[in-house]
């Protein structure tokens, strides 16, 4: 098996592993709409065995290939299929695919499983439905199109007999597989199903704690545990003293784990086995452990920033080179330089990370919720011994991922554990392990330097950045180009310059830091959409007009980060939802006395969105009013299901900009709980409001990109209000003070 | 040490220790799943349960302190998810992971009791010490509305 160097997130969504631990051959394929797409259609095999069944009395099950962790996929990906086989949806169940790679491609990230899963899944449907059309036709010795799909079964219609696909499908699975480059798909302006507002497959079950998750998962035995890992990142066991922990009633054993580097990157530590949680969560407070605190103990979140400053004094590494910026900085009448900070950020699932496994002689068996059920599966055979097709993935619902479930280190601890007791196993991390052992958003300095000719023009824009970037965690040899995947947008921006420049310069840390929601483009989303909004007010210019003019002419820029994959931003789109969120919010109308407008526009994952905040500051106290959103992300199968996701990632930006930070002493993570990394409730909110562009593009992301415009568009309102250019987030009530 | 309650309507002994929390008996003793662990410290509300009817912290709850008491989870509010306030969410499509909503509606639930037809402001003093990650927060204030306006329609037509 190779290896893939790991360039960016969309790469190592197609290996499925990092390093030394990858197990699957990574595929370069030929450049097209989505690097997902046709990673499933190449898996995808006869549909009645990988994506539809039929019972005898016509009821429909239809097979979820992604990860529910309330994105929706549950609901609009059975959408598809459930369009193009003509189907009623109250005869529609949903049932989770078995962890099998060779069949779907599993992993759920990068707000990629609609976008990604759009054509294969309508090829597959209809596959199905052709191949239940023959079965009629066949059955009643007729020609195929005097037959149509309706009401779950193929009515002929000149005789009018109708058998259901129930009565069709036995005979149906076992003819040939049509072309899948050729099957006719639905037209689009037939569509009953996609494009209408539908209510979350598994909401009733959410509603009344029927819903399992993995922390609810329970086997025969089974035995739960907690871990004691270092607080100190890279730290380890010393010497430990289990007696007491030991004596705790409950407790059964006490055993050690090794770390693992490459593939899983996991802490090690003490695990405390008990027939409870809470035992298990006693006894570990009864442990006593002397750490070697390993060689990050003396970083910290100041000593992070002195390394990004003492970075920032030289010249970066050239990820992009326009024209000459320093020379028309130089000679700019008006020049503004200013620099921009953010955090490391914690994912804050609501369930804490957790992983139940069982290891035999003979198989494995877990429940895991899990972004990356096919990485879980490598993991266990790995520490097991056992070849993938013995090791059963049971991918559950979840209670949020945000990116944190990608990761196996959970998993790997649990097979480690359950290797070693033979027994089922439950390994749960509580609060403070989960705001402690997380994969965090990196954090990052930003300097900007950019002016504004008399003209109004942008002579140059140069963009410095240095970050704890994700590449330099799963490539330490340096084979891997760290800035690769901290830019995103801010490496094309959709503003006309001359003159551009984008350096990088790596700060090393101890701190794991991996895909957190939007990525890269919480951070970029901020930079950009804050320091045009800083151009347009030294050229005296309204905000939005600015980004406009700036913007241009309708043209499609080329994405430098990923010129393979041809998905180039349109600037027509981005002008699109930027006038359509100013028109919402009638921008320009005036406000209250104290209340202004602030706005962003950005593209990521595909999709373009844009949001203008309405906030007030009264002595330092922040009132957000609204933010009104436009989004274009293609067709929205399921609308309802796109302004939740807009609606809920407009809170997780919310709750990053506004609440608290992650912060690094001694090489340890500060926060434990929600006492000191405390998450926006109720009576923060404000009203927030969604408009969906009408598009007939092909369906684009919508988990994560209402996130990057909404600290810059909170922002920008501030500054309107106030005169107050806040950069470094959180904002804290001083600032505004 | 065996402790005895009344548990979604039954008699229910369990024999663990008395500083138990009760979050850890419902969900590892007596496998009711549905009440969540969030924190652990009362901070988030995701297991929050009814004793004797008002909304308390499972989490922050020992076992010893429900002895005799009347304990409600989310398991108990319906058979069937016909409770005014599981309808309403679900009219509502308000979960979104879920992982949180057994607390919400628990907490829901409680504020409808105290108060029939809650204002805005009642709405955040009582549900803010529910957290949702997901950001359903709008959606859980109209479920409520919509559950006090149902609520108060029956009561009118009663």
């Amino acid at each position: 098996m190779t290896t893939a160097p790991v360039l960016n997130r969309r790469d190592f969504l197609k290996t499925g592993a990092a390093g030394g631990a990858a197990l699957l051959v990574a595929f370069h394929l030929p450049a097209s709409a989505h690097p997902a797409a046709e990673e499933q259609e190449k898996k995808t095999p006869n549909p009645f065995n990988a994506w539809v069944r039929i019972t005898p009395d016509n009821r429909v099950t239809l097979i979820l290939g992604k990860s529910e962790m309330g994105q929706g996929a549950m609901t609009a990906l059975p959408m598809i299929l459930a369009e193009e086989l003509y189907l009623d949806w109250k005869q529609v169940t949903v049932e989770q695919a078995p962890t099998n790679p060779a069949i779907y491609d599993h992993g759920t990230g990068g707000s990629g499983s609609v976008a990604g899963s759009w054509v294969p899944l309508r090829r597959a449907g209809a596959a199905a439905r052709e191949m239940l059309i023959t079965a009629a036709a066949q059955h009643w010795n007729v020609s195929r199109d005097t037959c149509k799909p309706q009401d779950g079964g193929v009515l002929h219609g000149a005789r009018k007999q109708f058998l259901t696909y129930g009565e069709l499908v036995a005979d149906a699975s076992k003819l040939p597989i049509p072309d899948l480059n050729t099957v006719p798909l639905k037209n689009s302006d037939d569509f009953t199903i996609v494009g209408h507002d539908r209510k979350r497959f598994e909401g009733a079950a959410k509603a009344t704690g029927a819903a399992k998750f993995g922390i609810d998962s329970r086997m025969p035995g089974m035995e739960y545990a907690v871990i004691a890992r270092c607080p100190i990142f890279g730290g380890k066991v010393a010497k430990f003293d289990a007696t007491k922990a030991k004596a705790v009633p409950g407790v059964r054993d006490v055993i050690s784990i090794d770390p693992v580097g490459e593939g899983a990157f996991t802490s090690g530590g003490i695990v405390v086995l008990a027939n409870n949680s809470w035992a298990a969560i006693q006894g570990r407070k009864a442990l006593v452990i002397t750490w070697d605190e390993g060689p990050n103990a003396n970083e910290s979140s100041a000593s992070l920033r002195q390394h990004f400053v003492e970075n920032a004094a030289t010249p970066g590494k050239i990820v992009r080179n326009e024209g000459n910026a320093d020379a028309a900085l130089n000679s700019a009448a008006k020049k503004i330089e200013v620099v921009y900070e953010l955090p490391f950020a914690p994912h804050a699932c609501m369930e804490p990370m957790n992983c139940t496994v069982h290891i035999r002689p003979d198989g494995a068996e877990a429940w895991v919720p899990t972004q990356a059920p096919q990485w879980a599966q490598q993991v266990i055979a790995k520490v097991s011994g056992l070849p993938p097709e013995k090791v059963i993935v049971h991918t559950t619902l979840m209670g949020g991922g945000f990116g944190r479930r990608y990761q196996a280190d959970f998993v790997m601890e649990a097979a480690q554990v359950a290797k070693a007791t033979g027994q089922p196993v439950q390994v749960l991390w509580t609060r403070e392990d989960d705001m402690q052992h997380d994969f965090y958003r990196p954090a990052s300095y930003h300097r900007m330097q950019g002016a504004v000719d008399p003209q109004g023009q942008l002579a140059a824009w140069k963009h410095f950045q240095s970050s704890t970037s994700i590449a330099a965690v799963w490539d330490k040899n340096g084979k891997e180009k760290p800035e690769a995947s901290e830019f995103a947008t801010a490496a094309f921006i959709p503003y006309e310059t001359p003159n551009f420049r984008v350096e990088y310069a790596l700060a090393r840390s101890g701190v794991p830091r991996a895909w957190w929601r939007s990525v890269e483009h919480s951070s970029s989303g901020f930079v950009v959409e804050t320091f045009v909004d800083e151009l347009a007010a030294a050229a005296g210019a309204d905000p939005l007009q600015f980004r406009l003019q700036r913007i241009g002419a309708d043209r499609k820029i080329p994405d430098f980060t990923n010129p393979k994959e041809n998905k180039p931003l349109d600037t027509a789109r981005l002008k699109g939802v930027l006038q359509l969120a100013a028109e919402k919010a009638e921008w320009g109308k005036p406000l209250p006395k104290g209340v202004a407008r602030g706005i962003a526009g950005y593209f990521s994952f595909e999709s373009y969105t844009a949001a203008v905040a309405e906030v007030s500051v009264n002595q330092g106290q922040l009132l957000i009013h609204r933010i009104v959103y436009a989004v274009d992300c293609g067709r929205p199968v399921n609308p309802a299901g796109v302004v939740a996701q807009v609606e809920s990632a407009a809170i997780y930006a919310l709750s990053a900009m506004l609440k608290d930070a992650i912060t690094i002493d001694r090489g340890r993570v500060q926060q434990s709980n929600f006492n000191d990394y405390d998450l926006p409730r109720i009576n923060e909110m404000p009203k927030i409001e969604v408009h969906l562009v009408a598009s007939k593009e092909d369906p684009t992301g919508i988990g994560e990109p209402g996130l990057p415009v909404v600290a810059p568009a909170v922002g920008n309102a501030i500054f309107a209000a106030t005169g107050k250019r806040l950069r470094r987030l959180p904002i804290k009530p001083a600032d505004l003070a | 040490m065996a402790t005895t309650f009344i548990l979604n309507g039954k008699s229910q002994t369990v024999d663990v220790s008395p500083d138990m929390p009760l979050l850890w008996v419902l969900r590892d003793t007596l496998d009711k799943t549905g009440t969540k662990f969030g924190c652990g410290a009362g901070l988030c509300g995701a297991c929050t349960v009814h004793v004797n009817g008002e909304a308390a912290r499972s989490c922050q709850t020992a076992i010893s302190a429900v002895a005799g008491k009347k304990v409600t989870t989310i398991e108990g509010l319906s058979a069937d998810g016909s409770h005014p306030v599981q309808q309403a969410w679900i009219a509502e499509d308000v979960p979104q992971c879920g992982y949180c909503q057994s607390g919400q509606i628990m907490s829901a639930v409680a504020l409808l009791h105290k108060k029939p037809n809650p204002s805005d402001s009642d709405i955040d003093d009582f549900m803010s010490g529910n957290i949702c990650r997901c950001g359903t927060y709008q959606r859980i204030r109209k479920a409520i509305h919509r559950a006090a306006a149902t609520s108060a329609s029956k009561a009118k037509s009663a």
